[in-house]
């Protein structure tokens, strides 16, 4: 694989706040063109290790390299091939829409069109509405907006849709969606399982600042090789088993019963099993209370 | 124009339209300084030095237009930058590739406008509630350009060092007032300057607003009146020299301090 085929390129990355480490020592490689999440729960580390690759913070050892440059020495042109859409944002209160979308433009060598930006990221009907008086959502579409109104080949997106409400959820998915088939590579972190399984390509679980996981949503951590767990009832009431054969298991008492098996259920781990595993802590689901994964 | 200039433009015209459409703090900002001009000129109209027809409105006029330079400035970058630090503006231009400086250039256009408007108001209310009479030799007016101009510079350059002090933009202005209130006290500007006490004097020659007062007054009273200030002239050579240092203090202070992320974030 040559350089160029790497987005963002990671080794070792490291860097402590008083002694104690956020970011414990990262490997990562994003490839261009796809779109890569960074999961993990509230202080893993996510911020700071992708605020150390937007050239907002200092690393304290490692190497990096985002779109071949060294992301500790930010130069302007280096600026114009990337996109940020921070956290937290509520600047430009008094100003509206298409006031600071286009203002934004101006900052760029070959900005994309204002107009369409808002389009895109469907704030139309709003693009005379002061930022002030924007939703949640409305504002980090906004956010959005800004991020990629410089046609960046790489887009940040940190924690993007906490604070949703399930539909404007799925709106903003959507949105990510065609700005990666668009060929943006995209780097998003979450704490939102369900976010990262809809969304990326590729995962790397974060927990106390180490990846301890890395891949595909589907095979992470072993997933697609795990222990199916199959569950049928019998007279006694419903009764579970795990197994690495749940074909032969079922074939079994497809024999015993001569036919169906009464309710029967076979499941492998979900990702938010995985996930449970990997960083050993209590899962937030996007959904919030409620419907936890469908089993 | 080099994009530094084209960008720093678009800062100017899109932080004055920001900063009129917050009208309450346009509004504070400009009565503020009317306000007090009101009710010191009304309290203390008499003349302060016998035969020279000097009252203690024309004196505060001068004072209050010095003032207007720290307000439009000094006060005003001091609190509005840690607010732009706190709701994430600074950090969202420090992630695009516009030059630095025009962000400076753009508060730079804010702080001119609201000080000229500042200065016309204050004029204004003089000419027409306090008999005060507008200098009408070209060297006042000289004067009063190249004392605006030192006093805006030093003034914005100082208050772009002092946003980096408060933690946080809700205790800005907390930090910002009190300063301002005991140089006004201590510098000419609500009490006359030749009567404080001496070491009062002495403090505040060390800081440039008695300068910039000073400045003002020899545009704006009468040439006798010259007799009257401690050192029985207007001494604008020192005037001008204690601007031009404290602008080079301003100047590596603001280089040396500017943060474009809150404390603890970078």
């Amino acid at each position: 694989m040559t350089m160029s085929d790497l987005a963002v390129e990671v080794h070792a990355l490291a860097k402590a706040y008083g002694g104690i480490p956020a970011v414990d020592g990262i490997d990562l490689q994003v490839q261009r063109g796809e779109c890569f999440a960074l999961l993990g729960p509230n202080g893993a580390g996510k911020t700071t290790a992708i605020e150390i690759l937007e050239g907002y913070r200092a690393r304290d050892s490692g190497d990096a390299l985002v779109l071949g440059h060294d992301p500790g020495r930010p130069t302007g042109t280096w600026r114009s091939r990337i996109g940020i859409v921070l956290q937290t944002a509520t600047d430009n209160a008094e100003l509206n829409v298409h006031e600071v979308v286009s203002h934004f433009a101006h900052y760029y060598p070959s900005p994309r069109d204002p107009e369409s930006v808002i389009e895109a990221v469907g704030l139309s009907e709003k693009r005379k509405t002061r930022t002030r008086n924007l939703s949640g959502g409305q504002r980090r579409r906004l956010d959005v907006a800004l991020g990629i109104i410089g046609r960046p080949e790489l887009l940040f997106l940190d924690e993007p849709t906490t604070g949703f409400d399930p539909e404007a959820r799925r709106d903003f998915w959507e949105l990510i969606r065609r700005l990666r088939a668009d060929g943006t590579t995209i780097l998003l972190t979450t704490h939102y399982l369900e976010e990262a399984e809809h969304l990326a390509d590729r995962v790397a679980v974060i927990a106390d600042g180490r990846v301890v996981a890395e891949g595909a949503p589907s095979s992470l951590g072993g997933r697609e090789a795990g222990d199916a767990v199959v569950s049928w009832r019998t007279p006694d009431g419903v009764q579970t088993s795990r197994t690495a054969e749940p074909t032969r298991l079922v074939s079994e008492l497809a024999a015993q019963y001569g036919g169906e098996i009464p309710e029967l259920t076979v499941r492998r781990p979900s990702l938010e099993d995985v996930y449970l595993a990997l960083v050993g802590r209590p899962v937030e689901s996007p959904s919030d209370q409620g419907s936890v994964g469908e089993l | 124009m080099t994009p530094t200039l084209t960008i720093g433009w678009r800062r100017v015209q899109i932080e004055l339209k920001e900063f009129f459409r917050e009208r309450e703090s346009v509004v504070f900002t400009f009565s503020l300084p009317m306000l007090l001009m009101l009710i010191f000129g009304s309290v203390f109209s008499g003349e302060i030095a016998p035969g020279l027809g000097v009252t203690f409105s024309q004196y505060f006029l001068a004072g209050m237009i010095a003032s207007g330079l720290v307000y439009s400035s000094f006060q005003q970058l001091a609190i509005a930058i840690p607010v732009e630090r706190d709701d994430g503006t600074l950090k969202r231009i420090q992630g695009t590739p516009m030059p630095k400086a025009a962000y400076f250039l753009g508060k730079l256009g804010v702080v001119l406008v609201v000080y000229c408007g500042q200065v016309f108001l204050l004029l204004l209310m003089g000419v027409v509630l306090f008999d005060i009479t507008l200098p009408s030799a070209a060297w006042q007016w000289i004067t009063f350009a190249w004392v605006s101009a030192l006093g805006l510079a030093l003034c914005t350059l100082l208050g772009i060092s002092f946003s980096s002090l408060p933690r946080n933009g809700r205790s800005a202005s907390a930090w910002v007032t009190p300063v301002i209130l005991v140089l006004q006290f201590t510098s000419g500007v609500f009490f006359v300057f030749r009567d404080l006490p001496s070491w009062m004097q002495t403090f505040a020659s060390i800081f440039p607003l008695k300068w910039m007062t000073q400045g003002m007054r020899s545009v704006f009273l009468p040439g006798e009146f010259a007799s009257q200030e401690p050192a029985a002239s207007w001494e604008l050579p020192q005037v001008a020299g204690m601007l031009v240092l404290w602008t080079l203090v301003g100047l590596v202070l603001a280089l040396t301090t500017f943060r474009w992320q809150r404390r603890g974030d970078g």
